[in-house]
């Protein structure tokens, strides 16, 4: 098996599955009094002190979630409403037009639901958002902004984007800024406090640990309306019974991520670009996506022109090879990814791209074995195009 | 696969037998939440899940394939211009053609497969020769006489031998949850069942008269000829009785003066069907042939002599048949007590008594 799909979700390290089984084998709400209890208690306020610690944040800054899509809702939804309510002509929210399903769904939410207005920050061909752009509608509408959100790094083509500046850009007109960093952490070097944010979104199962937690960081003067209404766990902004073993799993995930990052990038990053010198050799006219130099260690995310993604996906699945089309499902059917789009690839280069990710157990035998098993699935995915292509009822 | 027991069935056998299987379902619809949603039709949301369950069942890789454009080209435009032209279209026989055996077979192929394996309830021996399935109120030969031999070569039905209740108690040993699923039966494309309302849509109203084919006489309106069909006999809104009393059916649509002709019963009776577009399951005789024909989907098969030219064919009922519609198939069969063989198929273009 040849894992090539750590953006989708990477192993859990031995140190976090040790740290889950330990937790989850003991008896304890953290929000009971008792002894067990304060047990339960003491394991999230030490992995939240971790994750704070390993992530340039202060311990109350440290919400607990479900992972990435809840972080990104909470964030999204929960600044733009009191935002809005301190003050009604802030109804804009301003986001970038690569941003993952959990922010764009979000906000296009916002905007069928709440009234709101959106912009959508372009991006260069490259992936990056121009912070002109940014400066631009700031200029035009900052008193009607509620909140601005772009990632740090994009889930599909890996462009890491310039956030320290752009947030700086929305402090500058007192403009919340929100991250979704989830594929950046452990990746790049990441500092919520440094970075100028005000709210990030990190999850779990792309660093390591377990799926189905995560945390939203959130500055200590960021209003946030909760979304989960309940005990109220989180700074009362997120209700719910904490996942204990999750979460002693995930900051210990965290800290090994980011404690071992610049040695990760360092390895990774050199494997990937051989990943690339490779398939360009094998495939000449192969088009590698997204930032030259700006961009995630382990993501290459390539078009292989004439042929079609998934089929490519599923010839090299057959022997074995995961990857991924690197575009949002609809039930299955891969759509012309948007970020492609906002990018200006075409929709044919958008269909027919891959994105391989590269991880903390990948080696240079993945690479070896992609080499060799590309050349004839291209060759097929070829074919299978020029079939479609000349499909004539 | 479909996400029903046929084709879940189709793909665990197929397996046994020693291939390498690889499941597809087939995501047919253009805007997923027009044709997807619906509850009726055969390609909704719900059944690429049960499909994605049994591929998990039995263990194979699963994946949709997007073929929206080509079914909407081949198969859907097709039945409403097939409509619009005043025949009666068979989609499920032009899915078969133009999707499952061209479409899909070419692009597995491409992609390295050897062959499309279905759920259809047919027989395909090493002779190439298609046959009526053991179970004859299932049989779905006459929607796959259509395929060309080459067509067939890459083609497999492992599910022949079986009656449907062995098929659904097959999926039950074999753990598929599909095993009790309702049959669709279903044009899959028009959820809600509305051909009518579906072809209006399309082709708006269309106006025209509804005229007695004895006396001439203009016995009512219609809003468009598309939404009738030769041998009807319901819906057809006439205020005033025949003289005799008896019912009416539509005898005959003609487009170009936009006429829907009705008259009695008997009127309806033919002994000669013409057709276009023949496909032979082996060389096309050289003289008359005695066979069965079956003139629609279901149809019980009528003894007949078949004559077939290079691009026609012409059939002779031993007994006149009622309803024949121009767009159906007319298949050939010899009867075989090892299961009917199909001789060929072609497109009935006029029907005449």
């Amino acid at each position: 098996m040849v894992y090539l799909d750590h953006a989708a979700t990477t192993p859990m390290r031995p140190e976090a599955v040790e740290a889950y089984v330990t937790v989850a084998a003991a008896t304890g709400n953290a929000s009971s009094l008792h002894g067990p209890g304060r047990q339960a208690r003491r394991v999230v306020e030490e992995s939240r002190e971790c994750i704070a610690a390993a992530l340039g944040a202060r311990p109350s800054e440290v919400i607990f979630t479900s992972g990435g899509t809840e972080s990104d809702n909470l964030a999204v939804k929960g600044i733009y409403w009191p935002r809005r309510e301190a003050d009604a002509r802030r109804r804009r929210v301003v986001a970038s037009a690569v941003e993952h399903h959990a922010v764009l769904d979000a906000v296009r939410w916002l905007g069928s639901f709440a009234g709101a207005a959106v912009t959508w920050l372009p991006v260069d061909p490259a992936g990056r958002v121009p912070p002109e752009a940014l400066a631009e509608e700031l200029s035009a509408h900052g008193d009607e902004i509620a909140l601005v959100t772009a990632m740090w790094a994009n889930n599909e083509v890996g462009t890491v984007q310039p956030i320290t500046e752009l947030a700086a850009l929305a402090a500058g007109q007192r403009v919340p800024f929100h991250t979704d960093a989830v594929q950046a952490i452990g990746q790049v070097p990441v500092d919520f406090g440094a970075s100028g944010v005000a709210a990030l979104t990190v999850t779990g199962h792309k660093l390591g640990g377990p799926m189905g937690v995560g945390a939203l960081l959130l500055g200590r003067d960021i209003e946030c309306m909760p979304l989960l209404h309940g005990g109220g766990q989180e700074r009362d902004v997120r209700s719910g019974t904490l996942d204990v073993a999750g979460i002693a799993a995930f900051a210990t995930a965290v800290g090994i991520a980011v404690k071992d990052q610049q040695e990760y990038a360092a390895r990774v990053g050199a494997l990937r670009d051989e990943l690339v010198a490779r398939v360009r050799a094998a495939v000449p006219d192969a088009v590698v996506n997204g930032h030259p130099t700006e961009r995630l260690p382990g993501n290459a995310h390539i078009s292989f022109p004439g042929c079609e993604g998934d089929a490519l996906l599923l010839l090299l699945d057959a022997q074995g090879i995961a990857c991924s089309t690197g575009s949002a499902c609809s039930a299955g059917i891969a759509q012309p990814s948007h970020v492609l789009v906002a990018m200006g690839a075409d929709e044919g280069r958008a269909r027919s791209s891959l994105r391989f990710s590269l991880g903390h157990t990948s080696t240079s035998d993945d690479v070896e074995a992609l080499a060799a098993a590309l050349p004839p699935a291209v060759e097929r995915a070829r074919r299978a195009g020029a079939v479609r292509a000349g499909f004539a009822p | 696969m479909s996400g029903g027991v046929d084709s879940a069935v189709a793909a665990a056998r197929a397996v046994d037998a020693g291939h390498d299987v690889t499941g597809v379902h087939l995501a047919l619809a253009r805007n997923p939440q027009t044709y997807r949603s619906g509850a009726r039709g055969c390609c909704t949301i719900e059944d690429a899940h049960d499909a994605r369950r049994a591929a998990d069942v039995i263990g194979i890789p699963f994946y949709v394939w997007d073929m929206a454009d080509e079914f909407h080209a081949g198969v859907v435009a097709d039945f409403v211009a097939e409509y619009a032209a005043g025949r009666t279209p068979n989609p499920c026989l032009r899915c078969n053609e133009k999707i499952k055996f061209s479409a899909v077979l070419d692009r597995a192929v491409a992609l390295g497969f050897d062959a499309v394996v279905t759920g259809h309830h047919a027989r395909l021996g090493a002779d190439g020769r298609l046959r009526r399935s053991v179970d004859l109120g299932k049989d779905q030969s006459y929607v796959l006489a259509v395929l060309t031999r080459g067509q067939l070569a890459r083609a497999a039905f492992p599910l022949g031998d079986t009656t449907k209740a062995g098929v659904r108690a097959e999926a039950a040993r074999r753990g598929l949850t599909v095993a009790d699923k309702p049959d669709s039966h279903d044009i899959c494309f028009i959820a809600d069942g509305d051909t009518r309302g579906f072809l209006a849509d399309r082709l708006g109203a269309v106006p025209g008269e509804i005229v007695d084919a004895a006396t001439g006489e203009v016995l009512g309106q219609h809003a468009g000829a598309f939404a009738y069909t030769v041998g009807q006999r319901k819906g057809l809104g006439l205020t005033r009785p025949a003289p005799d009393g008896r019912p009416r059916y539509v005898l005959s649509i003609t487009p170009v003066t936009n006429t829907v002709t009705v008259g009695p019963a008997e009127a309806l009776e033919v002994s000669t069907v013409e057709c276009g577009r023949p496909v032979w399951g082996s060389a096309p005789p050289g003289g008359p042939v005695e066979c069965e024909v079956q003139l629609r989907a279901h149809g019980d098969p009528l003894p007949a002599v078949v004559e077939a030219s290079a691009d026609a064919l012409v059939a002779t009922l031993r007994r006149p048949a009622r309803g024949v519609a121009a767009g159906q198939a007319l298949v050939a069969y010899r009867p075989d007590p090892a299961g009917d063989v199909v001789l060929g198929s072609a497109t009935i273009s006029a029907a005449r008594p």
